[in-house]
């Protein structure tokens, strides 16, 4: 691993009218790793991946992206550098067919300037380079499915195509807000190598996930978040072993046995 | 519920000539270049002889009728495809009218000159104002593209700039069907095809879904401002028209009718097709004309008919014959 972190965030606070959704983490991103953030719900995460990528304000702390220093501009101006994202909740163009969604971020300034297969333009129009995205993240090139529209795209495709749509801006950093939930095991199962090719590609990865299991096989490092402050960070087996990880997953339902037994 | 057994669907099919006229095959025969030719050949040539056969009253109703056909255009493509629903028709007439008044008895520009200074200009001008609204979305930036029109309104009337209440008069007199006809017909192509290239992809995209378009490293706020631009553009051309077709610009250049109308004949002519509202705007422009004999019932008669086509046929004209055309319907079975 190199020796500068790619993106470094130092204190990040935000918070909602005096609540706060993330209280002072930090942490470091190395390049080419795979970083995997867990936590229970209302932890707090996609807040952070919210602050990184620049689409909400900080209230306090900073972001750094080799160096310099990110937080504060807007969010086409973070996507544009390099830090791509997923959504939870995904958004593709639903009125558009599944390969005319990336025609989209091809169009981007940053796609335009990296150029090379992925970036439109060299290769063929668009629309070609677009298909050849799409097939590396798993759609059929010969089937109808890239042709199909959007909305009629079952879940597991429209998460490969949210994680297309990063790939088309060739980015450095893709930060995948629960890319696992909402998948079938076998569609998972078909998404996990799709990962770790990623990170053989030079891309440095954030996960965010629920899927415990299948993420401690991907992830290099774990980062655990509760109520909005950093638990601790390691490797899976440091986590799963750890008291206070065990607390922030278990610990309502252990207070809610023994409130039982009481 | 199995109540109703004789409960019924429609089911709708393409038509194997629109699926095999949708790619490169259509070149192969006469008969799927003639179904993808026709109807467009039917406006080009409908809207190129009108002016030879209608009436010399009417004559001038059929400018009327395109600077309207302008704005509902406008409206159509900044509401459906970029998703700004903007009510500054009113703003764009009166910017456009204004600025090629001025242009003309001032400066004493001729009118081949100052129809296209005021378009651009205008434009110019319009977005600059609109640019601040931009974040708005939905019924707020409607809302603020109606108060400009208002607004300007008033900022002439209290500083007596620009003629004040008189307006400018003495613009030189400009009328040909065909200029306008043929401007119609251009952006009504132009804009058809824009969106359907990659730039047009983006503006369709921010509307879809905005966020995502932040997300993949692109400003949105710069491409609303480029279809504003287009946008206003369309209505400040149809002002310039308009201020030398009746020789003056005044304060009723920002008449809300040129805000009001083009939603109406959206509606009419089928949102989100570009054909439809010029098409709209080609039956409710003369049909208001039209109801001047039944004097103070034409708003009574116009409201009935809007309510009518709504009720009906909210789809629109253009969808409805779109899907006549292209599908086979049939009753089936539930």
């Amino acid at each position: 691993m190199s020796a500068t972190p790619i993106l470094q965030v130092n204190q990040v606070t935000k918070s909602f009218g005096g609540i706060f959704a993330l209280n002072e983490v930090s942490f470091d991103l190395h390049e080419g790793e795979i970083l995997g953030i867990i936590g229970p719900n209302g932890s707090g995460k996609t807040t952070l991946v919210n602050c990184i990528t620049g689409f909400i304000e900080l209230t306090s702390g900073e972001v750094l992206f080799r160096g310099k220093v990110i937080s504060g501009k807007p969010a086409h101006k973070i996507a544009d550098m390099g830090i791509t994202r997923t959504f939870q909740i995904m958004r593709p163009y639903y009125s558009l067919p599944a390969y005319k969604n990336l025609v989209i971020p091809l169009f981007a300034p940053r796609a335009k300037r990296t150029g090379g297969w992925r970036g439109g333009g060299k290769l063929g129009d668009r629309n070609t380079v677009s298909i050849d995205i799409l097939e590396e993240m798993g759609f059929e090139r010969e089937s109808f499915v890239p042709y199909k529209m959007a909305s009629n795209l079952p879940t597991g495709y429209l998460k490969r195509l949210e994680l297309a749509r990063c790939l088309a801006l060739s980015p450095e950093i893709i930060i995948c807000d629960e890319v696992f939930s909402g998948l079938s095991m076998s569609e998972i199962a078909s998404m996990v190598p799709l990962m770790e090719r990623l990170q053989m590609e030079g891309i440095t990865l954030i996960m965010i996930e629920h899927r415990l299991r299948e993420l401690f096989r991907v992830a290099n490092r774990i980062m655990v978040l509760n109520f909005g402050e950093k638990l601790m960070e390691g490797t899976a087996e440091e986590v799963m072993a750890d008291e206070k990880v065990k607390e922030a997953y278990f610990g309502s339902e252990e207070v809610e046995e023994v409130m039982e037994h009481a | 519920m199995t109540a109703n057994p004789e409960q019924r669907r429609k089911e709708r099919l393409d038509r194997g000539i629109k699926v095999r006229s949708d790619g490169i095959y259509a070149l192969m025969s006469w008969r799927e270049l003639c179904y993808l030719v026709l109807p467009r050949l039917v406006l080009i040539v409908g809207m190129l002889i009108l002016p030879l056969v209608v009436p010399i009253y009417w004559q001038k109703v059929v400018s009327y009728v395109c600077i309207y056909a302008l704005l509902t255009l406008s409206f159509d493509f900044l509401a459906h495809f970029v998703g700004l629903v903007s009510l500054g028709g009113a703003f764009f007439i009166g910017i456009g009218s204004y600025l090629a008044a001025i242009l003309n008895t001032s400066f004493g520009l001729p009118p081949l000159l100052t129809i296209p200074a005021a378009t651009i200009l205008g434009a110019f001008i319009c977005t600059l104002l609109l640019i601040p609204c931009l974040p708005l979305r939905g019924v707020y930036f409607a809302i603020v593209t109606l108060m400009y029109p208002l607004l300007l309104i008033r900022v002439i009337e209290a500083l007596d700039i620009f003629g004040g209440t008189d307006g400018i008069v003495g613009v030189t007199s400009f009328t040909n069907h065909y200029f306008i006809i043929i401007m119609v017909l251009l952006f009504l192509f132009g804009l058809r095809r824009l969106v359907n290239q990659d730039l047009g992809l983006v503006l369709r995209a921010v509307k879809d879904n905005d966020q995502a378009v932040r997300a993949s490293g692109m400003s949105i706020t710069y491409y609303k401002t480029i279809a504003v631009f287009i946008g206003s553009a369309m209505g400040c051309l149809g002002g310039a028209y308009l201020a030398h077709i009746y020789m003056w610009a005044g304060l009723s250049s920002f008449a809300l009718d040129f805000s009001i109308l083009p939603i109406a004949a959206t509606v009419i002519g089928g949102a989100g097709t570009l054909v439809g509202p010029v098409l709209g705007a080609f039956i409710l422009v003369p049909l208001s004309e039209w109801l001047r004999d039944f004097g103070t019932l034409r708003i009574v008669i116009y409201a009935v008919i809007l309510l009518l086509f709504i009720v009906i046929r909210s789809e629109g004209l253009m969808v409805y014959s779109q899907r006549k055309y292209h599908q086979f319907e049939k009753w089936i079975k539930v």
